[in-house]
């Protein structure tokens, strides 16, 4: 069978600017892979590559079989398939959290309204906001706003997830919310991409940890290892950063990587 | 405002004392000085209004304004025919150029460079020139095409106020598509819409409120210039507030018709001000 998403010598240029530098990577059925890296070194890009919100330079990008960087394919098709949520949310803030859920199934899969009500009330319950159907965006916390985006890309029944950073944007007592309704996620099987900062949830729902930096893969593998017993310097420069920020630099030997990965920020 | 006034008087010690400030100032405490210098204001605007009251003809000026009878005489068609042309000359030129701006500003922003060629000529032509001189083209567009505009007065006019409104619309809503945040397209498209859908039905209702301030702005603007009509040579029930007022003005020489059309728009220009400031104000506060 095919993999759900397999990425093939991506390439990805913002004019001067290569970003992303060669890729190669598959996502199987009901996997989760976890992306970690330095800021700069193009995770967002990666995952935005990977339903086309931005245009790969070179390579394919190829999801459930069918290759959306085929210039004939439809992609408003094959993106239905595919789930986004944003580091930023990007709720519709002139829509109540239920129809923020609606209005896709409404108007890209057709559904009426009766079912399009019934399904959104169904995914709101499952990420805990069950309670806030009728209130706009504004009045919600960071953490409502994030899990309403979740159901409103669940809603249209995705074969894949892609997050961005979903906890960066949140207080850190609301982190704990949103990642325990990817983690019922991942345990129900959905297949999921996850560009993230946080170690634990990495390392107790990922099968697989990616680690980039300067736009290629530097190391991937089982989370236990890539993130527990690190094979390169790179990574383990990077993780005793985030691990623990207040000793960020006292490494020895650390010496290019931070300069790689601070113009970036 | 204020320092001048209070400037003024002690200009002339400058130049006679280079020796510092003029002694009689320093007594004086910034409050005191303020206070002077706001009596000094009440004193200059008394003796404008004095100046006024005695040089105006008011007698004149009760005969030829304020004549109530003649006042009379524009009822009820000042309401029926003037008033209603108007509005019907604003809206539909309001939303006529509504739609063109709208089409503007997207041709504006399109990946098609002559579609931004187009638009980008076509705003600044018609920013550019004075209203009435687009009025006294229109008049001679029947016979440039060979054939009359559809609807008469009616068709001309609004199609002049359109062509106008449409320029300005097109930079107020190109503004306002730009002023939602990119994540909005980037949301809707990553649910599967396409981007004709998700300018529908996400980006440009959000535009949309974000332009109601400086579109009702636009609207009272748009009202005004409709007066231009009156150079189209309209005349019995195609006349809107301004030509009926002169017409009335030289039928019973008095000037009492113009001062009520002028109240007229007042009636509706002033509370529409109010309207587009409470929305600003609003909308500065909240989101
Ligand atoms: N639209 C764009 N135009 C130009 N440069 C861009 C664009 N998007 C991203 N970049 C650049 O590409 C590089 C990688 O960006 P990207 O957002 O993928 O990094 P990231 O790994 O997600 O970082 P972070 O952890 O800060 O989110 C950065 O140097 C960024 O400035
Ligand atoms: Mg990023």
């Amino acid at each position: 069978m095919a993999h759900a998403v397999e990425i093939k010598d991506l390439h990805k240029s913002f004019g001067e600017l290569e970003v992303l530098k060669g890729i190669d990577f598959t996502v199987d059925q009901g996997q989760v892979v976890c992306v970690i890296g330095p800021s700069g070194s193009g995770k967002s890009t990666l995952l935005r590559c990977v339903n086309l919100l931005e245009q790969p330079t070179k390579g394919t990008v190829r999801v459930g079989g069918v290759e959306l960087t085929d210039p004939d394919v439809d992609i408003d098709a094959a993106r239905r398939r595919l789930g986004m949520v944003f580091q930023s949310f990007n709720l519709f803030p002139h829509m109540t959290a239920l129809q923020n859920v609606m209005i896709a199934q409404r108007r890209v899969l057709k559904r009426g309204s009766g079912e399009a009500e019934r399904v959104a009330r169904a995914n709101l319950e499952k990420v805990g906001v069950a309670d806030k159907c009728d209130v706009y965006p504004a009045q919600l916390s960071g953490g409502q706003q994030q899990r309403v985006a979740i159901a409103r890309a669940l809603a249209m029944d995705p074969d894949l997830m892609l997050f961005d950073e979903p906890t960066s944007a949140l207080d850190p007592e609301l982190v704990g919310d949103v990642l325990s309704v990817m983690r019922d996620l991942a345990r129900d099987g959905m297949t999921m991409l996850v560009v993230t900062h946080e170690m634990g949830f990495a390392r107790e729902v990922a099968d697989r940890v990616v680690f980039m930096d300067g736009g290629v893969i530097v190391e991937e593998g089982p989370a236990d290892q890539v993130i527990g017993d690190p094979r390169h310097a790179r990574t383990r420069t990077f993780l005793s950063r985030v691990l623990d920020p207040t000793h960020a630099g006292d490494e020895p030997g650390a010496g290019s990587a931070p300069a790689d990965a601070g113009p970036g920020s | 405002m204020t320092d001048h006034l209070t400037s003024g008087p002690a200009d002339p010690a400058g130049p006679a004392g280079p020796a510092g400030p003029p002694p009689g100032r320093a007594r004086l405490s910034p409050r005191k000085r303020q206070r002077i210098s706001r009596a000094i204001q009440y004193v200059v605007l008394a003796a404008v209004l004095l100046t006024v009251v005695l040089v105006a003809n008011w007698q004149g000026l009760a005969e030829n304004f304020t004549k109530l009878d003649v006042a009379r005489q524009t009822l009820p068609e000042l309401f029926t025919v003037a008033l209603k042309n108007t509005i019907i000359y604003t809206v539909g030129g309001f939303v006529l150029g509504a739609l063109g701006g709208l089409l503007f500003a997207l041709m504006r922003m399109s990946s098609v460079r002559p579609y931004r060629w187009i638009a980008t000529i076509y705003i600044e032509i018609f920013r550019g020139l004075p209203a009435l001189l687009i009025f006294l083209l229109i008049l001679f567009l029947p016979l440039v095409l060979g054939f009359q505009l559809p609807g008469g007065t009616y068709g001309s006019g609004i199609l002049g106020l359109a062509v106008i409104n449409a320029a300005y619309m097109a930079e107020t809503l190109r503004a306002g598509l730009q002023a939602v945040p990119r994540g909005q397209m980037e949301a809707a498209r990553s649910l599967g819409m396409s981007h004709a859908r998700a300018m529908a039905t996400i980006v440009i209702p959000q535009a949309i409120r974000i332009v109601i301030p400086p579109t009702t702005n636009q609207f009272v603007a748009l009202l005004k210039d409709s007066s231009l009509v009156f150079f189209l040579g309209v005349s019995g029930e195609y006349v809107e507030l301004t030509k009926f007022g002169n017409d009335v003005a030289s039928t019973t020489s008095n000037a009492t018709p113009i001062l009520v059309v002028g109240l007229t728009y007042l009636l509706v220009t002033i509370p529409l001000g109010y309207l587009a400031g409470r929305l600003e104000a609003r909308q500065a506060k909240g989101r």
